[in-house]
């Protein structure tokens, strides 16, 4: 009897096709060149914003031309993403053990949810909601 | 009782005779209670003698009946044919060389495993008559779920990064390095750090998750391999902080 | 086998990673969506105001860690991405995806030193 182990291929460049959990994944990490472009939408806003007055009113404008509308609900839509598969697996990377127990892990998504809803109308207050 | 008539696709490897794995299709009548792994027996027993693959308690106990079921890794022995389609595709599990029909390769995983030092390595030797080892239900509760792990190697199957990079460690090595590593009993965190704390360890992990949704007994490797992450990096930076430590 | 540097920007990924998981969407509201839809009047990013936050030595610092943090998150996982892609030039890109990072965290604290 001769061995002749059989190595099936896998494709480097469409695997995450085959199971919607690896698609899931793949938007998941895609989240990251939203989350990037709009980092550098908030940089070049900061250059405008020392540049004085005026830049700042052009890139306040700039803002609203509907491919920057656009752009923005893709952004957080990717970014809302980003939160959810964040905070829903803190309790597998940060488990919380009290002796015998184990804190159950919705409180601890929760706690993370709690405090985004704080931060974000912390700063929807201070932006005059 | 009543018969289903079900047509298993069986992926079917000869190394004496095929250039590659075909499938194979073969209608076998399911009882309601049966598990796929009771259809294959019943491939083997009636229909097909030459089908290889391998099984052992039929209880979900001994990790040995691991297939890809419709695409998916699962323990041939605790997947229902009644939550099944009436076409049932089987193949040896994924990213382990075929070595003939369902049987797969798996020396990769057991030299990994091995690399881990998954056994307690303890702070000193213990004579028996100075007694056993004393340990807490809360010391015990730390580690004991990654102790659950019946080496099936769904996880390393179900891992994209295991299948893109054979160097990888893996999930279920990884998970019992955490788990000795989370023993009270044991100071060898440091000895299994060159492997676990290395490029091919934990840090090829991109925490898709696939390991811990496919585990059949909720060991969650990709739990264990970020918290893993998270301790490695404590150590790196105190590393930094104080080199002359013993690590 | 060596233990790997990784923590250096795994670290950086994941302070990132619950940093922008915090702030990013709220941000993208307000910044980009909520003036320029007309939801918040236009008072919520005047000039004034703004000038404010980054002159202010507390603003400024989380202003600066808002921008860098998810750049780096970002800068991580891309490179992540691209070899989850397919992409194996994995010393390119991480000089691309890192480059860019360390480009906008330059330009971000260069923008806030000069208001």
């Amino acid at each position: 009897m001769s061995r002749r182990p059989y190595r099936r291929a896998v494709s480097t460049t469409s695997w995450w096709l085959a199971r919607p959990r690896y698609i899931r994944y793949m938007a998941r990490e895609v989240s990251c060149v939203f989350i990037g472009a709009y980092t550098a939408v908030v940089v070049v806003g900061l250059v405008r914003l020392s540049d004085g007055a005026a830049a700042w009113g052009a890139f306040l404008e700039s803002l609203q031309a509907p491919v920057s509308v656009a752009f923005h609900l893709l952004a957080l839509a990717f970014a809302l993403y980003h939160t959810v598969t964040w905070f829903n697996v803190t309790p597998k990377a940060m488990p919380v053990q009290f002796g015998e127990a184990q804190l159950p892990g919705g409180v601890i998504i929760g706690a993370h949810y709690t405090g985004w809803a704080l931060v974000s109308a912390l700063v929807l207050f201070l932006a005059g909601v | 009782m009543n018969e289903r008539h079900v047509d298993l696709e069986i992926l079917r490897y000869d190394p004496e005779t095929d250039e590659e794995p075909a499938f194979q299709t073969y209608r076998v009548p399911c009882q309601e209670d049966w598990v796929v792994l009771d259809a294959v027996n019943y491939v083997k027993d009636v229909l097909d003698r030459t089908l290889s693959y391998r099984w052992s308690c039929h209880m979900a106990v001994c990790g040995s009946c691991g297939m890809m079921i419709n695409g998916e890794p699962m323990l041939s022995c605790k997947a229902f044919v009644r939550d099944m389609p009436d076409r049932i595709r089987i193949e040896p599990l994924a990213n382990f060389p075929i070595e003939r029909d369902l049987v797969v390769v798996t020396d990769d995983f057991m030299d990994k495993l091995a690399s881990v030092k998954p056994y307690l390595i303890p702070r000193e030797e213990k004579a028996i008559e100075d007694g056993a080892h004393v340990q807490t239900p809360a010391q015990l509760k730390k580690f004991k779920q990654y102790t659950l792990c019946i080496n099936c190697t769904l996880c390393y199957a179900a891992c994209p990064q295991y299948a893109h990079d054979q160097n990888f460690t893996g999930p279920a090595a990884l998970a019992l390095a955490h788990r000795y590593n989370l023993d009270s009993q044991d100071v060898g965190r440091g000895a299994r750090e060159d492997v676990v704390a290395s490029n091919a360890g934990i840090w090829e992990c991109s925490f898709v998750g696939a390991c811990s949704d496919v585990c059949p007994h909720e060991v969650d490797p990709a739990g264990a391999i970020q918290q893993t992450k998270i301790a490695s990096t404590v150590d790196y930076f105190m590393g930094l902080l104080t080199p002359e430590r013993d690590r | 086998m060596a233990r790997s540097n990784k923590p250096i920007v795994w670290s950086l990924f994941a302070a990132g990673g619950t940093v922008a998981a915090f702030i990013t969407p709220v941000m993208i509201l307000v910044t980009g969506l909520a003036v320029a839809v007309g939801l918040l009047p236009a008072e919520a990013l005047a000039y004034d105001r703004m000038l404010a936050l980054v002159q202010n030595p507390l603003g400024k610092g989380l202003v600066f860690l808002a921008v860098f943090l998810p750049a780096w998150h970002a800068a991580h996982r891309l490179r992540i991405t691209a070899h989850d892609f397919g992409i194996r030039a994995d010393v390119a890109v991480m000089a691309v995806c890192y480059g860019l990072a360390a480009l906008a965290s330059v330009i971000a604290a260069f923008a806030l030193f000069r208001v």
